[in-house]
């Protein structure tokens, strides 16, 4: 046992011990007790071992118990926190040895995941804790099964503002990115403007291009075309760069094997250079991916019809529904990654023969 | 930048002020014959109808010079405490901005340190820190700071948390590269010297994971300028370049707009070169030659 597992265990018992001694005689939460009383008894594994799993049941048996336990006062006592911060110590416990064992080789590698599935719940469960036992005000921040139920209630809104505001993302990320490649490739076969224009372009990837959205709101209009063009001009500038950058990573040797051949420019191009750029390519790709959901939302902040992810959130906040304000959010978030998530799948697929994806990871 | 890029670079920017200029007479056009129309003013020579264009009030695309005046009179036509100064908007901007990266660069080196000694952290906490960045959190910026407000933090701070949330993840996975960097046989001379965790750490560890932590920085710091522009946009009493931004949209001042957007990308490079400096300053002095 680590010097880390010591602590958290005598930690874990002792907040488990307060809980039981603080608790008010006759009307606290028996599941609650019985959780604090096993937790005293896992103290006995300072002389004899026990299995990983043991903490992972403590856990959830904790995080039960605590569910069961939360509708009985308004304002939870301090008892009901020590046995939060001991059901978290067992998590962490959970999780430490968990690490630890996989790292031995005493548990298969794919159990690893549970580790930050176990974090991820954790924090989640925290939070609808935290929140509802503290009797925080929903104006402030909602628990995560508000946002839960808010979001199932309101699908047709939630949807329809996910495909005004998609429209714009992928339009602009489809021109965006597809005039970033083609102005590449023109630009890699004059070196002067290659040397003109890759400073420039790395200095404007750095700037605020986002600001530019009030312009093109006034120059496109409030429909979805103008988040569209905020879109593009965030995008384009780090294609540039990258695809450029892609261009001269294949080695002299390479190319000089393609002159062998008799190899002209298009071949060339084609069958060596871009494969060998699809790297560079696909991580500008990646950070565009993230730009263009944050372009088209904010751009909505400038003015919309009343659609679309941006419009709901600023004028929901107005309404202090901020519930359905975070049920966006998390459209938003689960949109963002499942966008990334599909460009990085794409990747592994295109970019087969690359040291980062043969090692297995990314 | 190296000299030889020098003349291109020029060139190119020659080349966009003069399709800046042709687009200007392009794009106000329209509204310079309704204007000229209006007095009936015809057969108005080219020439001086594309000084017309460029000198329009609230053009749809200003001219450059019209923008450089601007920055000219905001920077230097009032006092720098004066709420019309580009100059006092920049600084409330930039004390966002350098609040929240240090803030974000702190929190990005410790969980960085967590994360290089504990396995279970470095397991628990790295692929959520990486799907924390697939959240727009920049387009719920402006309403965050709302949030802030209602509960009562207002001013500098919620600009500054949201720079932080967004600077703090280059810094971790850069330092956590960084710390990561020395091998195991530099790792094993230090177990031959018996050194502690920490001596490892403050000798070895620290010390390679520096370039890595200005590298970062360099990312962190543009993207807090960002940040902290947008969080600007929900409050327009609170001062700063976004607040420019928007009361210049909703009255359709394209000038400030305009100037508002290139002071922030001065700000940016400004910002970036000092970092720039920092770096070589501290790569010196660790004894790496440029």
């Amino acid at each position: 046992m680590s010097r880390l597992q010591t602590i958290l265990v005598i930690a874990a018992g002792m907040a488990s011990l307060l809980s039981i001694v603080l608790a008010p005689f006759g009307e606290a939460s028996p599941m609650l007790q019985v959780f604090a009383a096993i937790g005293i008894l896992s103290l006995s594994r300072l002389k004899r071992p026990m299995p990983v799993w043991v903490d992972a049941v403590l856990a959830v048996f904790g995080a039960w118990a605590l569910f069961d336990a939360l509708p009985l006062y308004a304002v939870e006592p301090p008892y009901f926190w020590l046995a939060v911060i001991a059901d978290w110590l067992f998590a962490w416990l959970f999780v430490e040895r968990l690490a630890l064992a996989i790292r031995r080789g005493q548990v298969s590698n794919t159990l690893g995941v549970l580790i930050p599935v176990t974090f991820g719940l954790a924090l989640l469960f925290a939070w609808e804790i935290v929140v509802r036992g503290a009797g925080v005000p929903q104006v402030i921040l909602p628990a995560p099964s508000q946002i839960a139920a808010r979001l199932a209630a309101s699908v047709p809104t939630l949807a329809a503002d996910f495909v005004q505001t998609f429209k714009a993302v992928l339009a602009g990320f489809a021109l965006g990115c597809g005039s970033g490649f083609v102005v590449a490739i023109l630009v890699d076969r004059s070196p002067f403007l290659k040397r003109g224009l890759l400073p420039i372009g790395n200095f404007v990837s750095a700037l605020p291009v986002i600001g530019i959205a009030p312009i093109m709101v006034m120059w496109f209009g409030f429909d979805w075309p103008s988040k569209a063009a905020v879109v593009v001009a965030m995008t384009f500038f780090p294609m540039l760069v990258n695809t450029v950058a892609g261009l001269n990573a294949s080695s002299s040797i390479e190319r000089d094997l393609m002159r062998i051949y008799a190899a002209n420019y298009w071949e060339t191009l084609l069958k060596l250079r871009l494969p060998a750029a699809a790297p560079f390519i696909f991580n500008a790709l990646k950070i565009n991916s993230t730009l263009a959901l944050i372009g088209a939302i904010v751009a909505e902040f400038f003015g919309t019809p009343i659609v679309g992810m941006g419009f709901r959130i600023s004028t929901e906040v107005g309404k202090l529904n901020i519930d359905l304000v975070w049920a966006e959010i998390a459209v938003a978030a689960v949109a963002g990654s499942a966008f990334y998530g599909v460009i990085a799948l794409i990747e592994r697929a295109v970019t087969f023969w690359h040291p980062s994806v043969r090692g297995g990871r990314t | 930048m190296t000299r030889g890029n020098f003349v291109p670079i020029l060139v190119v920017l020659g080349v966009i002020v003069l399709f800046w200029y042709v687009m200007a007479v392009v794009m106000n056009a329209p509204w310079q014959e309704t204007l000229n129309g209006r007095v009936n003013l015809t057969n108005v020579p080219f020439t001086e109808f594309a000084l017309q264009t460029w000198g329009q009030d609230k053009p749809v695309l200003p001219a450059p010079h019209q923008v450089a005046g601007a920055i000219w009179t905001g920077l230097f036509g009032s006092a720098i405490t004066a709420p019309r100064s580009l100059a006092f908007h920049a600084g409330i901007t930039l004390g966002a901005t350098l609040l929240g990266f240090g803030l974000g660069t702190l929190l990005g080196v410790l969980l960085a340190v967590v994360i290089v000694h504990n396995n279970a952290s470095d397991r628990s906490l790295m692929p959520w820190i990486i799907a924390s960045q697939t959240v727009p959190i920049l387009a719920i910026a402006p309403m965050v700071v709302v949030g802030f407000g209602a509960v009562g933090v207002t001013g500098m701070l919620p600009k500054a948390l949201i720079s932080m949330y967004l600077s703090f993840f280059p810094v971790v996975v850069g330092m956590v590269k960084g710390l990561r960097t020395p091998e195991a046989i530099q790792l094993d001379l230090m177990r031959t010297y018996n050194a502690s965790a920490w001596q490892v750490f403050a000798k070895l560890r620290w010390p390679t994971s520096v370039p890595f932590l200005f590298a970062s920085m360099k990312v962190g710091i543009a993207i807090s300028l960002i940040g902290a522009v947008v969080g600007e946009l929900s409050n327009s009493a609170g001062g700063g370049l976004g607040v420019r931004l928007l009361t210049g949209s909703y009255n359709g001042q394209t000038i400030q707009i305009w100037a508002a957007l290139f002071i922030a990308a001065a700000l940016a490079a400004v910002l970036v070169i000092l970092v720039g400096w920092g770096e070589r300053l501290a790569n010196r002095r660790m004894g790496v030659r440029a």
